[in-house]
């Protein structure tokens, strides 16, 4: 017998045997289903009718109803985070905006990857360009000055970015760097987790992307005496430019 | 008395009294407490999340078996190598055997409980493989060649200056006191390991049934790191991680950060799914997920204590816990110290051996209130006590709790041992806390309550 079956084999051991539902910490009869046929060795089937994501709404810190609320509550967690979000007022304004990042940091090389708002914004810098896509060498990609990726969507209740390898430009492009940027736009503005896991079924259902990933600020540690430190081993800093139209 | 509950006495007396650990932990963990609370605040309701989650574990532990396969499943189906492991030797071997075949060289690991348990850097530092630790804390307790302190903050035990010293010593950099300077001396270190390195190692938070994905929640970005670059892949994870859907994660993932660290939500919370799919740009060309049983089934068969296995390792129950504070993490001699590693240790490594991690507890009940999946974790306590004794009855103690439940049930004793007390308990004095006192253990450090004067049966008889 294989490993595999001898594990599955003492789970389904192990599971004839009830366990009282958490909450009621008493004896397991109390809350045992007789109708399920645990003694004759199935365990319960999974159930798709209850899930925690369709009510968590409720129990998850409030989201505004308005989208002007949303907004606003991005742009607070996103002061907390030392994120720097930047609302544009179109598209046209990113590549300015990216532009202006670029002079002041001194940047001398960007990494990017192909896409509706990223291509115009890193053109426009006149900068040389490591294009993801293009199969980039590893060390050039960590001696770029920052990584300009787009996302799938931004969090109004967490003041997170959703991205995954497809959105994002693989998994490097978003954390080697030491600064990582996200172009956006205001649509791409969800209410909360729940929004945000939904998207993803919704997109991706069909053939998942092999990353995805919930950014929130910039990398950061605790672990010496726990006082914060910004840029443990990812991007030390988290730039979002975020256009209105 | 067994070697290890001899190391663990002296440890825990040891550590008790020393005020400069004691200063440590009380400022890392009041800066805890008060951001934990802010972030329970934020909650709608934290009692009915805490609830769900609950409800949630319980419901992926009641069809654990069919969660696996889908999550398998699906794994395999983009091109993931899952591995099953029954114990720690199998999933060593198995991850050797990986590393053998790719012919690697360098090894970078992000945080894993599960590879502390099995002493997997132990076994591949033996085969003369290098093993680096990428998250800072685990970076600092290996090069100090120490066992993590607490399994959320694996350096809590030390201080900016310590860990300078460190790095002087191990690394050559200049001596600062500025956090994060510190941090930056570990972030040049590791950078290239990253690069250089043939196969990446991880842990898990989460295993998603429903999509066939492993869940990692992380601050630093080197698990993120880990998982983008070494040509190989490789996450080990114990088979309780199971989530059945993927939009579970909406309530967990805030629910393990605001336990766990105080914070809203961490930093990065990925989710991997396979290797390196057709039209995507980076990631491992091999993907493999091992499986880690260790008796985790016992644990399971034992209905009463199961939910011990709901357990996301946010280490909340070990920030509250009196005796963790006060004995500290390396006291325990475990993998998993706290109130959740003493209920779980005595499954996962015998009963006799670890049963007196459930005695040293004051059952205050700080841990179960805590806990965000609302294990039972100080009646599990409880129940390895009883279990301990069923097994191995101790004679003395039955003895004196027989005639202890002989002079209770008869009066006429009562009133004769009641007497006594009054005559023999100035007396006590004289032996108190010393070696002839066979109550000294407690004694030592405590005062006995002196026998009332008068019972209440005489007072009221008396009353006027």
């Amino acid at each position: 017998m294989s490993e595999r079956e001898k594990i599955l084999g003492r789970i389904r051991e192990a599971l004839k045997n009830p366990a009282p539902k958490p909450g009621s910490h008493g004896s397991a009869d109390h809350n045992h289903d007789p109708n399920h046929s645990h003694a004759h060795g199935t365990t319960t089937p999974i159930s798709t009718t209850r899930t925690a994501a369709a009510n968590a709404r409720t129990w998850l810190p409030p989201v505004p109803e308005t989208a002007e609320g949303q907004l606003a509550l991005f742009t607070t967690h996103s002061a907390d985070l030392k994120t720097d979000f930047q609302l544009l007022p179109s598209t046209d304004a990113l590549a300015s905006a990216l532009k202006n990042l670029a002079t002041e940091l001194g940047w001398k090389r960007v990494a990017t990857h192909r896409g509706l708002l990223t291509t115009p914004a890193t053109e426009a810098l006149g900068l040389p360009l490591l294009q993801a896509e293009a199969g980039y060498d590893v060390n050039a990609m960590e001696g770029c000055d920052a990584g300009v990726t787009e996302c799938d969507a931004l969090v109004a209740q967490t003041g997170s970015v959703v991205l995954t390898s497809r959105s994002g430009g693989g998994r490097a492009l978003s954390v080697l760097p030491p600064h990582h940027v996200v172009l956006a736009r205001r649509s791409q503005l969800l209410r909360d987790l729940p929004d945000a896991f939904a998207l993803l079924q919704e997109k991706y259902g069909q053939d998942y992307p092999s990353f995805m990933t919930l950014i929130t600020g910039p990398s950061r540690t605790g672990d010496i005496e726990r006082i914060l430190v910004l840029g443990a081993h990812g991007p030390k800093k988290l730039t979002i430019l975020c256009a209105e139209y | 008395m067994s070697e290890i509950l001899k190391q663990f006495k002296i440890q825990a007396t040891k550590v008790a009294s020393d005020l400069r650990h004691r200063a440590l932990i009380q400022t890392a963990l009041g800066k805890y407490e008060v951001q934990r609370d802010r972030r329970k605040a934020a909650f709608q309701s934290w009692e009915e999340a805490r609830q769900v989650a609950a409800e949630t574990k319980w419901e992926a532990m009641q069809s654990l078996d069919q969660h696996l396969i889908s999550f398998v499943s699906k794994l395999e189906a983009r091109g993931t190598h899952v591995h099953w492991a029954s114990n720690g030797i199998q999933a060593r071997d198995i991850i050797l055997n990986i590393i053998r075949e790719k012919k690697a060289r360098c090894i970078i690991k992000s945080k894993a409980m599960t590879a502390e348990e099995i002493h997997l850097n132990e076994a591949m530092e033996k085969e003369g493989y290098e093993v680096v630790e990428s998250d800072l804390g685990e970076f600092i307790v290996q090069l100090r060649k120490e066992a993590p302190y607490h399994i959320v903050f694996p350096a809590m035990h030390l201080t900016r200056d310590e860990i300078s010293d460190l790095f002087h010593r191990e690394l050559g950099s200049a001596q600062t006191s500025d956090p994060e300077e510190l941090t930056m001396i570990a972030r040049r270190a590791l950078r290239k390991k990253y690069i250089t390195a043939d196969i990446g190692i991880t842990g898990a938070n989460f295993a998603i049934a429903e999509t066939g994905m492993v869940s990692i929640t992380e601050n630093e970005g080197n698990a993120r790191l880990t998982a983008a670059l070494p040509k190989t892949m490789i996450s080990l994870l114990g088979i309780e991680k199971v989530l059945p859907r993927m939009a579970d994660l909406a309530l967990f993932l805030p629910m393990l950060a605001t336990a766990g660290a105080g914070q809203p939500i961490t930093c990065y919370n990925s989710l991997y799914g396979g290797p390196r799919r057709p039209g995507e740009v980076d990631g491992p060309e091999e993907y493999h997920v091992v499986l880690l049983d260790n008796r985790r089934t016992e644990l399971l068969a034992d209905a009463e204590q199961r939910d011990a296995l709901h357990c996301i390792r946010c280490g909340a129950c070990l920030n509250v816990c009196p005796i963790y504070r006060n004995v500290g993490g390396h006291t325990y001699g475990t993998t998993y110290s706290g109130p959740i590693g003493s209920v779980i240790t005595p499954h996962l490594r015998g009963l006799q051996d670890w049963k007196h991690l459930s005695s040293a507890s004051s059952l205050c009940g700080a841990c179960t209130e805590t806990c965000p999946v609302k294990i039972n974790l100080h009646h599990h306590l409880l129940h390895n006590r009883r279990n301990a004794a069923v097994q191995n009855p101790n004679r003395l103690e039955q003895l004196a709790f027989r005639i202890f439940g002989r002079v209770m049930n008869s009066l006429a004793t009562y009133r004769v041992m009641r007497t006594a007390a009054r005559w023999l308990h100035p007396l006590h004095g004289l032996v108190k806390g010393g070696p002839l006192d066979p109550a000294r253990a407690w004694t030592k450090t405590r005062e006995l309550a002196p026998v009332a004067p008068k019972t209440f049966r005489e007072q009221w008889k008396n009353r006027t």
